[in-house]
């Protein structure tokens, strides 16, 4: 099961990951967007990062909606209300439970997904963080590793993407090419979840 | 690259500082990010609040003050504030006859503002929204963001910023904004990429020989690329796009707006090539505006906005106005 302190950790790893790619996302984002993805999600979730620290809230779905505010207070861009929204959302449909199994997470986090699809207005194939999210939530259900997994593949799939949402998208065809920045932070997100522990076994789930 | 600064990220928090020091008239909250007129709320009166990512200056804080907006919401560099600050923002400004949001749109922009609306009526402020998206540089259709807030920001804050100081109410202020953005088109050139105090180079590469067209304020490469342009080149080619997209019936007000790193040597030559398209096309121009207002940090390069006006619109951009980066009149 997956209590407070798996949810914390995860928005702890994800900081870490965030703070050593930021470089990279920064990057990434000079090419098709305003080259500033990584100091915004670094700034985010350092601040999620501190705030989780000074005063662990104490359900799975405490963390995630507190985290998701502190999002929209501190990253600004698009990023603040996508990421933001996320993990609100997510959190919200935890609601007051101690403890969830893997499913329940897979469920919360496809309402989160969605949640964002509707703010953004994006949808899969667009070059968005959308694509890295919604495979990593079909695969969720099987394990941690099926969804960095698929994430990871999501994310590398926008490349040869044209770009519909978002900066990107005023460069018409000149964004083909390019992997999305939002898919990649996104990869990284899902990616700590394997990071963050317990193994899959202890997490449980449906298998 | 070699920047006035401290570290890069306090280069906000060090701007408004200064800003504060230097303009007592305005209510500077470093701390919070809001520059707010310093008579507000003024009473009965509409309040205007806008924002953006920082980086365009003299747009948005630069424009506060009487006869243009009430207050600003600076966000980090060309990242869009974050609704914490339009929500106070609004509360700082609102008298009780509501407050217009003048949003460019960008999609993070245009997320922020709408959040940040919905807090705002939470607390019992009556908000209205109008987006600005004049750049015809972009496609706009329902397969991409839309076209992009531009060099029309300021006509849209200035006017809406009269109407509102006459005491005209919410709804019609916004409806003025609309009208305005509604008749505004931009073009906007790039003659050297932008850096950025987060990256500290270039935001991309462009060769010595080349120019950027149809470039946007963030450093966001344009749609075109050519070889290097003479002004009168450019101008043909700017104003012929903003041509093919409006065929104006009235006057014109002209924004030929530089991008920050054009010195106002080059800005007037190019603004004379301007009026030339503009008379070769019979397009009558009420009034010239000639400057780096909504620029895009150290980039080279220039925009080109139009906006054709009726009588209403071209009195209210006559109204006298009083900020840091816009005055006459007063």
């Amino acid at each position: 099961m997956l209590d407070a302190d798996f949810f914390r950790r995860w928005m702890t790893v994800t900081a870490a990951s965030v703070d050593r790619e930021a470089e990279r996302l920064t990057a990434l984002d000079s090419e098709i967007g305003d080259a500033d993805h990584g100091s915004n999600l670094q700034r985010g979730f350092r601040a999620v990062k501190d705030a989780l620290e000074k005063e662990p809230p104490a359900t799975p779905g405490a963390v995630l909606t507190q985290a998701g505010r502190l999002l929209v207070s501190t990253v600004g861009g698009a990023s603040g209300p996508l990421y933001g929204t996320l993990l609100r959302r997510t959190g919200k449909t935890l609601g007051e439970a101690a403890e969830v199994d893997r499913q329940q997470f897979a469920e919360a986090l496809r309402a989160g997904v969605d949640a964002v699809m509707k703010l953004g207005g994006a949808a899969a194939g667009d070059k968005t963080m959308i694509d890295a999210l919604l495979p990593a939530v079909d695969a969720l259900g099987e394990s941690f590793a099926a969804a960095r997994d698929a994430a990871r593949e999501g994310a590398v799939a926008t490349t040869p993407m044209l770009a519909r949402k978002g900066r990107a998208s005023y460069l018409g065809e000149r964004s083909i090419g390019h992997q999305d920045p939002g898919a990649t932070s996104s990869a990284l997100l899902i990616s700590a979840l394997l990071d963050a522990g317990p193994g899959d076994a202890e997490a449980g789930g449906g298998e | 690259m070699k920047m006035l600064i401290n570290v890069p990220e306090t280069v906000v928090a060090d701007a408004l500082r200064g800003m504060a020091a230097a303009h007592p008239e305005l209510t500077v909250d470093v701390e919070n990010r809001v520059v707010v007129r310093g008579d507000a709320p003024v009473a009965g009166k509409v309040g205007l609040v806008s924002g953006g990512g920082s980086g365009h200056e003299p747009l948005h804080g630069g424009f506060v003050g009487p006869g243009m907006l009430s207050a600003a919401c600076p966000g980090e560099v060309f990242t869009s504030p974050v609704p914490d600050q339009m929500v106070r923002a609004a509360a700082a400004v609102d008298s009780g006859a509501g407050v217009l949001f003048i949003v460019k749109n960008y999609t993070g922009d245009v997320l922020n503002f709408d959040m940040a609306a919905e807090l705002a009526e939470d607390e019992g402020v009556q908000v209205a929204k109008v987006l600005v998206n004049d750049d015809v540089a972009v496609t706009d259709s329902l397969y991409t963001a839309g076209r992009r807030g531009t060099g029309a920001t300021l006509f849209v804050e200035k006017i809406a910023g009269a109407a509102a100081e006459e005491g005209q109410p919410l709804e019609r202020v916004a409806a003025l904004a609309k009208q305005v953005n509604e008749n505004s088109r931009s073009f906007g050139v790039a003659l050297s990429a932008v850096t950025t105090p987060a990256k500290g180079a270039p935001t991309f590469d462009l060769p010595a020989g080349e120019l950027e067209l149809g470039i946007g304020i963030h450093g966001e490469p344009g749609r075109e690329r050519r070889p290097m342009m003479t002004s009168g080149e450019i101008a043909d080619f700017a104003v012929g796009a903003i041509l093919d997209d409006l065929t104006p019936r009235n006057p014109v007000l002209v924004l030929v707006n530089g991008m920050g790193a054009t010195p106002l040597l080059e800005l007037y030559g190019f603004n004379a090539e301007v009026q030339r398209v503009l008379g070769e096309r019979g397009v009558p121009v009420a009034r010239v505006l000639v400057g780096n207002y909504v620029t895009s940090l150290d980039m080279a390069g220039a925009s080109v906005t139009l906006c054709q006006v009726d009588e209403e619109l071209l009195r209210l951009w006559d109204a006298p106005v009083r900020t840091p980066g816009l005055r006459w009149g007063m």
